[in-house]
C-alpha cells in the first residue's frame, strides 16, 4: 500500500520530519486497531481521539517505561490543541508499523536511542494543530462565523463576539464529518503554553503509580491463563539434551512440561509452582556449541588485541607518527565488564494464539521485530499478530531486543502447548541477571601526548562485541564498524590535531544489547578520564582546559559553562576532604556535563556527595521529566560505575541476583542539582544522555584525592 | 495444597495453595492485587513490601504458612494519615518514573513515618536502603519523605 493509493486519499497524510508520509488515517482499520477508541467520536488522525466526555486522548507510539514519553508526547499534542492538561490522557500505540513507525529508525515501529521526543515534535505539533483547525472549523459553522474570529484557550472554543463558546467534547461528532485540512499553521514557540512551562504539566502515569493500580504485564490474569517459567541453559548456546520432569509434574499447580529450543517451560497455574517446578526438573545440557570462555580468558585476550592496530573508526593528522615524536606519552588502559540491565520487572510478556492469529500484550518496545519474530514462529503473518504495549517496569535497553529473545521464546511456549492457551512468560531476577543480553564487555587502550599546554596527539584502541552483527540492524555496521561501539569515540569534541580511533570486533558467544547510553558508556569514561588525565599532566584546570579545546562545539561549551556556574567551580582540589571532578559528553544529540564531588569513603568506594549537571536538549519539552531523567541517569550511571558487574567464570554468569549484582541504594545517592540550557534547537532525547559523564566526573575527583582513576570498572570489585 | 485463611485489606479471603508458597504470590496470584510487586524473590529489592500487623515485612520471604491471623495491608489498603500525607508527596515530587518499585518504596516510607514523625537524612537510610530504585528516584524519595513528614506535623 503507498500515500498515493486512491482510497487512502480522501484523509489528509501526517509529514514527518524527513518529509516522509508517516501516518495515515485508516477509518476502517484505524478503528479495529486503536487501542481503546470506543467513545471517541472524533479521530482525525493516528495519534489524536477527542471522545464526547471531553477527553483527549494521545496513542503514544513509545513505551513508557518510565523516561516520561507518554506525558511528553501527550505535551506536545495539547499544546498544538491548546487543550487544557487535564483532559489529556495517553495510551499505548498498538503495533502497526505503517501508523506508528519511528521516523528515526525507518520504517521499525520501536523506541530506543532516547528517539521518543525527537522523532515525533513535528510530527505530534503537526496531529494536535489539525485536531484544532478541525473543532474550530466544527464551531466555526455551528456558529456561522469565521473561523479565524475563533479562540481556543485551554480547551474551550470561544467567539467573543458573540460571547458564544463550547468544548471539544460537543464540538467532536461535528468534525469527525469535515474533510482534514492539508496545511495547518504550527504555534510560535513565544506562544507556548505547557511546552518549556515549569509545573503546569504533571505525568499522566503518576497517580496510578502511587496507589497500586498502575497495571504491567506481570499483572495480567485472564482465565485459564498459564504462568510459565523456562529453565535456560547455564552457559550461552547450551541445549537441554536430557530432561527428566517427573518430580516436577508431581508439583500441584505444574500443568506441564516442554522442551524449547531456549530452554525448558514448566506451565503452571501460577508462579509459585512454576518456579517450584522448574527447580524440579533434572535437565543434562549438552554444551559442546557453548561459549566456555570466562571473563579473565576474554580479558586476556583482548588485551593482546588491543596491542594491535584495528580497524581505523576515526582518524585526523597521524596519530602514530606524532606519539613516535612526542617526548613524553601517557598511556592507559580501560577495562570494562559485562553489565546486566536490571530493570525492577523482570522480562515477561502474554500471549494468547488461537491457531489463527495471536494476541500479545506486554511491555513492547521494538513492535515490528517482535511483531515479525512472534508470526514466523507460529506461521502467520505479521498483520495477524496484535501487540498491546503496556507499560514498563523499566528497560534501560533490555526490552529493545534486535533478536526478539522474549517474544522468540514466548511464541515456542504457545506453540509447544498447542493453540487456545493462554501464557504468561515470567522471567525471575535469576533469569535476568544470568540470561545474557550484557553490555559487552571492553578494553580502551589509550595513548596521548600533550605539549606546549595542550593535547597534541590521542590514539584509543578500541576491543570487544558488536551487538548489532547478525542482528536486525546489523545494515548499520559500515565498513566492518559497528558504529555504536565507537559512538563517542571516533569523533571527540575536542580539536586534537593527530587523532585515531580504531577497533577490534571480537567475536564471542555471550549474548550481548544495547545498554542504556550504548557505546557511551564506555567511550564516555574512557575519553573523559583520559582526557583529565592529559590535562592534568598538562597542567591545565579541567574546565578550562576542556573550554579552549571546545572550539567547534559550542554546546557542549555551553553546558560545561553552565554546569561550572551552577557549581561555582573553583578548581578540583580538594577542600575540606572533597574534590571535584567534571566531564562533559554529547550523546544522542544532547549534551551533558556534569560536575561530582567526592570525597574518599569508608572504604566502600568513593562517597559521592552531590552532582551537579547541566543539560541542553533543544527545546525542553518537561523540565521536570528531563530533571527527573538527569537525576535517574545520575544514579543509574554511578551505580554500574561502581558496583555491578558480570564476572564470566567458565562460560556461565557469576551473579545470580542483587544480593551478588550490586545496585545502587539511596544511601549512596548523591544529591543533584540540574539546570536545563536553555536553546531552540530541535528537542532531542534525555533518557540515556544523564548517564555517561558521571563515571567519569567521579573517577576524576578521585584522582585529586590521590587516587589513580579506576581503569577497571567497577571501582568497588567483589572478585577483585 | 492447604487450604488457608488470611486477613488482607480487613478482609478475610480463602486461598488453597501450597503451604511453602510466598505471602507475595498468594497477594498476587490468589487475589490479584497487583500492587506488591515481584522484583527478586530473596528480600533484597522491597518491590514485594508489605504491612503485617503493622510491620513492614517482605512478602517474597513470608511462607503463607506464617502469617496466621495476622493483619496484612498492601498498597491498596493503606489509608493512614501518614499513608495519605506520603502518597500525596509523592505526587507533588513526582517521584515515580518507571513505577515498578514505588509500591514497595512508598509502604516503606509509611512505616517509616509512622514510627518517627521527623526522620532525619541518616533516619531515611536506615529505613529505605531495603528498597531498590533501578531508575533512582531516590532524591525524589527523599524530599518527599521530608515533605510528607512537614505536612504531617501541620
Amino acid at each position: 500500500m503507498t500515500i498515493h493509493d486512491t482510497k487512502l486519499s480522501r484523509r489528509s497524510l501526517l509529514q514527518g520530519t524527513a518529509g516522509l508520509i508517516v501516518a495515515f488515517y485508516l477509518p476502517r482499520i484505524g478503528k479495529a486497531e486503536a487501542a481503546t477508541d470506543e467513545g471517541a467520536a472524533f479521530a482525525p488522525n493516528a495519534f489524536v481521539r477527542v471522545a464526547p466526555d471531553n477527553t483527549v486522548t494521545v496513542l503514544a507510539k513509545h513505551i513508557e517505561m518510565g523516561q516520561g514519553p507518554y506525558t511528553g508526547l501527550t505535551t506536545i499534542v495539547a499544546e498544538e490543541m491548546d487543550a487544557d492538561w487535564s483532559q489529556m490522557r495517553a495510551e499505548g500505540a498498538p503495533a502497526n508499523n505503517k501508523l506508528y513507525n519511528n521516523l528515526a529508525f525507518g520504517p521499525i515501529q520501536g523506541t530506543g536511542g532516547s528517539t521518543a521526543i525527537a522523532n515525533s515534535f513535528d510530527q505530534l505539533r503537526k496531529a494536535g494543530a489539525t485536531a484544532r483547525a478541525m473543532l474550530v472549523q466544527a464551531a466555526a459553522e455551528s456558529w456561522n462565523v469565521a473561523p479565524a474570529e475563533i479562540a481556543v484557550e485551554r480547551g474551550v472554543v470561544r467567539h467573543a463576539k458573540s460571547g458564544r463558546q463550547t468544548t471539544f467534547g460537543q464540538l467532536a461528532q461535528a468534525a469527525a464529518k469535515l474533510p482534514v485540512p492539508q496545511n495547518v499553521v504550527l504555534k510560535k514557540p513565544e506562544d507556548f503554553k505547557l511546552i518549556g512551562k515549569e509545573g503546569v504539566v504533571t505525568r499522566l502515569d503518576i497517580p496510578s503509580k502511587t496507589n497500586g493500580t498502575a497495571q504491567f504485564t506481570i499483572d495480567i490474569h485472564e482465565p485459564n491463563m498459564l504462568t510459565v517459567v523456562v529453565a535456560h541453559p547455564p552457559r550461552f548456546g547450551g541445549k537441554a539434551a536430557k530432561v527428566d520432569d517427573s518430580e516436577a509434574r508431581k508439583i500441584a499447580g505444574v500443568v506441564d512440561v516442554k522442551t524449547l529450543p531456549s530452554g525448558v517451560a514448566v506451565y503452571a497455574t501460577s508462579m509459585w509452582p512454576a518456579i517450584k517446578g522448574r527447580e524440579a526438573l533434572k535437565i543434562e545440557w549438552d554444551d559442546s556449541a557453548a561459549e566456555k570462555r570466562g571473563s579473565a580468558q576474554l580479558l586476556a585476550e583482548y588485551r593482546a588485541l588491543a596491542q594491535k592496530p584495528g580497524a581505523i573508526a576515526g582518524k585526523s593528522g597521524d596519530a602514530d607518527a606524532a606519539l613516535a615524536k612526542a617526548g613524553k606519552v601517557v598511556e592507559a588502559e580501560y577495562v570494562f565488564p559485562y553489565l546486566a540491565h536490571g530493570p525492577m520487572e523482570p522480562l515477561d510478556a502474554y500471549l494468547l494464539w488461537d491457531g489463527q492469529q495471536a494476541h500479545a500484550r506486554y511491555g513492547c518496545q521494538f513492535q515490528t521485530v517482535d511483531q515479525g519474530a512472534i508470526a514466523g514462529i507460529l506461521g502467520l503473518k505479521p498483520e495477524q499478530v496484535k501487540i498491546d504495549m503496556l507499560l514498563a517496569g523499566g528497560s534501560f535497553g533490555r526490552r529493545a531486543q534486535a533478536n526478539a529473545q522474549l517474544v522468540a521464546e514466548l511464541a515456542n511456549v504457545a506453540k509447544a502447548i498447542g493453540p487456545g492457551k493462554p501464557v504468561k512468560l515470567v522471567f525471575t531476577r535469576e533469569d535476568d541477571i544470568q540470561g545474557g543480553y550484557y553490555r559487552p564487555m571492553f578494553v580502551h587502550r589509550m595513548r596521548g601526548a600533550v605539549a606546549d599546554g595542550k593535547i597534541v596527539a590521542w590514539s584509543d584502541t578500541v576491543v570487544g562485541q558488536s551487538f548489532m552483527a547478525g542482528s536486525a540492524f546489523e545494515a548499520m555496521i559500515k565498513d566492518g564498524i559497528d558504529p555504536t561501539m565507537v559512538e563517542g569515540s571516533r569523533k571527540l569534541l575536542y580539536d586534537i590535531a593527530d587523532f585515531q580511533c580504531d577497533v577490534h570486533t571480537t567475536k564471542v558467544g555471550i549474548p550481548t544489547l544495547w545498554w542504556r547510553s550504548v557505546g557511551h558508556t564506555h567511550t564516555g569514561y574512557a575519553v573523559e578520564t583520559f582526557v583529565d588525565e592529559l590535562l592534568q599532566s598538562a597542567g591545565k584546570d579541567p574546565v578550562a582546559g576542556r573550554l579552549e579545546m571546545l572550539g567547534e562545539s559550542k554546546r557542549a561549551a555551553g553546558v560545561l559553562r553552565a554546569v561550572a556556574d551552577l557549581a561555582k567551580w573553583s578548581g578540583p582540589e580538594p577542600v575540606n576532604g572533597r574534590a571535584r571532578g567534571v566531564a562533559v559528553v554529547e550523546s544522542f544529540g544532547t549534551f551533558v556535563a556534569q560536575i561530582a564531588e567526592v570525597s574518599a569513603g569508608n572504604g566502600d568506594g568513593p562517597h559521592v556527595h552531590k552532582v551537579w549537571c547541566a543539560v541542553d536538549c533543544g527545546v525542553a519539552i518537561n523540565p521536570d521529566v528531563i530533571r527527573a531523567q538527569m537525576e535517574g541517569g545520575i544514579g543509574y550511571g554511578l551505580g554500574h560505575i561502581l558496583f555491578a558487574e558480570v564476572p564470566i567464570d567458565g562460560g556461565r554468569p557469576v551473579p545470580k541476583n542483587f544480593d551478588t549484582y550490586r545496585s545502587l541504594r539511596i544511601n549512596e545517592m548523591p544529591e543533584v542539582e540540574v539546570t536545563i540550557v536553555a536553546s531552540s534547537e530541535k528537542p532531542s532525547g534525555v533518557g540515556e544522555p544523564g548517564v555517561p559523564p558521571v563515571g567519569p566526573a567521579v573517577a576524576n575527583a578521585m584522582a585529586r584525592l590521590g587516587h589513580e582513576r579506576p581503569r577497571q570498572l567497577p571501582f568497588v570489585r567483589a572478585t577483585a | 495444597m492447604a487450604k488457608y485463611s488470611i486477613s488482607v485489606n480487613g478482609q478475610t479471603h480463602h486461598v488453597d495453595v501450597l503451604p511453602d508458597t510466598p505471602l507475595l504470590w498468594v497477594i498476587r496470584d490468589s487475589l490479584q492485587f497487583t500492587g506488591t510487586k515481584f522484583g527478586c524473590g530473596i528480600a533484597q529489592c522491597g518491590a514485594c513490601t508489605v504491612f503485617l500487623n503493622g510491620q513492614p515485612t517482605r512478602s517474597c520471604q513470608t511462607a503463607i504458612s506464617d502469617v496466621g491471623d495476622s493483619k496484612i495491608t498492601t498498597i491498596e489498603g493503606v489509608a493512614s494519615k501518614e499513608a495519605k500525607a506520603v502518597q500525596a508527596a509523592w505526587v507533588a515530587h513526582q517521584v515515580p518514573q518507571c513505577g515498578y518499585c514505588q509500591s514497595g518504596q512508598i509502604m516503606s516510607a509509611v512505616a517509616l513515618l509512622t514510627d518517627n514523625k521527623k526522620p532525619t537524612d541518616s533516619d531515611i537510610d536506615d529505613a529505605m536502603s531495603g528498597n531498590l530504585c533501578r531508575c533512582a528516584t531516590y532524591v525524589r524519595i527523599r524530599a518527599a519523605i521530608h515533605d510528607a513528614a512537614k505536612s504531617l506535623e501541620g
